[in-house]
């Protein structure tokens, strides 16, 4: 673990000076700052946040992931010739890469709740939105890891990155509702619930929603999570699987990078 | 010592290296040499890691590779690319890899003057040129006094003047009768440098041995001469 947290500081000093990063905390920044200012209704502010959050996060951290694993491929395997174990150097620029993406997103969103928001009446959503926030980055860069490891192609590998992206931001609504269509004299739940599952924007917009006790007027899937395991477990399990979304792809693609020629 | 048994090493069809035996002598200076995709980096990057054989052995020191890393605390390697995180400085990456390598042997002042590197080492990555960075892993194969040297054409990247500085460092670093491995395309280099050459073509080892037993056995004054002879066996 000590190699790990020396590398992780180092990454995280690289990556914290990244203008990309000033501009993404910037972004949200104004975002925020647009919605709690400026919106009458609170609950159309944070569904409108939420939007932006659970369609912009996912697509700067797959590609955020992808670009900085390639641009890191010499520096890997500089570091690969020193002392030092495959997994903790993985674990170091994974983190490195996860951390400083995350404070980005919680600081550019945090800073204008506390300085305009009603931080009383509006904390629940306030820490679920961030909670949302921060996991899908470390989801979507895990998922840009695995991609990266397993191809060498840098423009291959971004090409299936944004396609995966748009499959899961896009598509999959598409797919679903067709699905119902087709299937609805047949009963549904419990394939909605594994396909909801198996998408984690889908799961991070259900447990926002859930919260908000307004899950069965955004979807079907959402009205069969809040039927199925009530508003609490419902939003356990859809963290739960959220967690999940992170450590599936890291351990792929740890493992994958334990294994890989350079 | 570093020595490979039965070295095989494939990337799906593709057999890079053909059952490779070679031992690499101790303090001397040992050139690898061959054609593009002949397998020289392959061969290389196998002793430290970066490259996992498909069957065979490598030992370095006696002692068998296997998962262990600590082994690379002997080792300092330059290799082709020099690409570094474009935010941090010169002086940052020394001092994370000063961190993770036990060695408290570290000396960059010979390094630092004659590659003229002291006004570069707080620049971030981002601002400075190919040749800069290649000068910057120059001294994180040298400067921590490592028994063992791997320079992966090193001087590709670099401009005739400080092409010779370095070159002066390898001599400087041979004298003290480190392990140095190498390869290039530049005869001349090799000739200056090395005291032993393996060549290989399309993975497997065609010749090693002293460069002047190469030129006595092909009967040729110049290397690159020597090494075309050696082609068309």
């Amino acid at each position: 673990m000590k190699l790990v947290k020396k590398i992780l500081l180092y990454e995280i000093h690289n990556t914290i000076r990244s203008k990309w990063v000033i501009l993404y905390t910037f972004f949200f920044f104004l975002v925020g700052y647009g919605l709690f200012t400026f919106s009458g209704d609170v609950n159309k502010a944070y569904i409108s946040l939420m939007h932006i959050i659970i369609i912009i996060i996912p697509l700067v951290s797959i590609i955020f992931g992808s670009i900085y694993f390639y641009n890191s491929r010499e520096f890997i395997e500089m570091m690969l010739s020193q002392p030092i174990d495959r997994k903790s150097l993985f674990l170091g620029i994974f983190l490195g890469t996860a951390i400083p993406l995350s404070t980005g997103f919680a600081l550019g969103f945090s800073i204008p709740f506390l300085l305009f928001g009603k931080v009383i009446e509006q904390l629940t959503g306030y820490i679920l939105l961030l909670l949302i926030g921060v996991l899908l980055t470390f989801i979507f860069i895990a998922i840009a890891f695995l991609i990266s490891v397993k191809q060498d192609d840098k423009s291959k590998g971004l090409g299936l990155a944004i396609l995966i992206w748009l499959i899961l931001a896009v598509v999959y609504d598409g797919i679903v509702l067709m699905i119902i269509y087709y299937f609805q004299d047949y009963p549904l739940e419990n394939a909605m619930i594994i396909l909801s599952a198996m998408n984690p924007i889908d799961l991070g917009r259900i447990l926002f929603l859930m919260k908000f006790d307004i899950a069965a007027l955004m979807g079907y899937t959402g009205a069969i999570f809040q039927r199925f395991f009530g508003s609490s477990l419902g939003m356990i399990i859809s963290i739960a699987c959220l967690l999940f979304w992170i450590l599936v792809p890291f351990f792929l693609s740890n493992r994958f990078f334990g294994r890989k020629d350079f | 010592m570093i020595s490979f048994k039965n070295l095989v090493k494939d990337f799906g069809k593709n057999e890079v290296l053909k059952s490779i035996n070679l031992s690499i002598d101790e303090g001397k200076v040992t050139a690898i040499v061959g054609p593009n995709g002949s397998g020289k980096t392959t061969l290389i990057k196998s002793i430290l890691g970066l490259v996992r054989p498909t069957s065979g052995i490598i030992e370095v020191d006696g002692i068998e590779l296997k998962d262990d890393y600590l082994y690379r605390n002997k080792i300092g390697y330059m290799s082709q690319i020099a690409r570094y995180p474009e935010n941090l400085t010169g002086n940052e990456i020394i001092s994370l890899i000063k961190s993770i390598r036990e060695s408290n042997e570290y000396n960059d002042k010979e390094i630092l003057s004659s590659l003229k590197l002291f006004p570069e080492m707080e620049k971030p990555f981002k601002n400075l040129s190919g040749g800069t960075k290649q000068k910057i892993s120059a001294l994180i194969a040298f400067a921590f006094n490592p028994k063992i040297i791997i320079l992966d054409e090193p001087t590709a990247g670099l401009d005739p003047i400080s092409s010779s500085y370095f070159k002066d460092l390898v001599m400087r670093q041979k004298e003290k009768k480190k392990t140095i491995i190498l390869t290039s395309h530049l005869m001349n280099e090799v000739q200056e440098l090395s005291d032993e050459l393996v060549f290989l073509l399309e993975g497997e080892i065609k010749f090693k041995g002293t460069i002047k037993s190469l030129l006595e056995n092909k009967k040729e004054s110049k290397l690159e001469r020597a090494i075309a002879e050696l082609m068309k066996i």
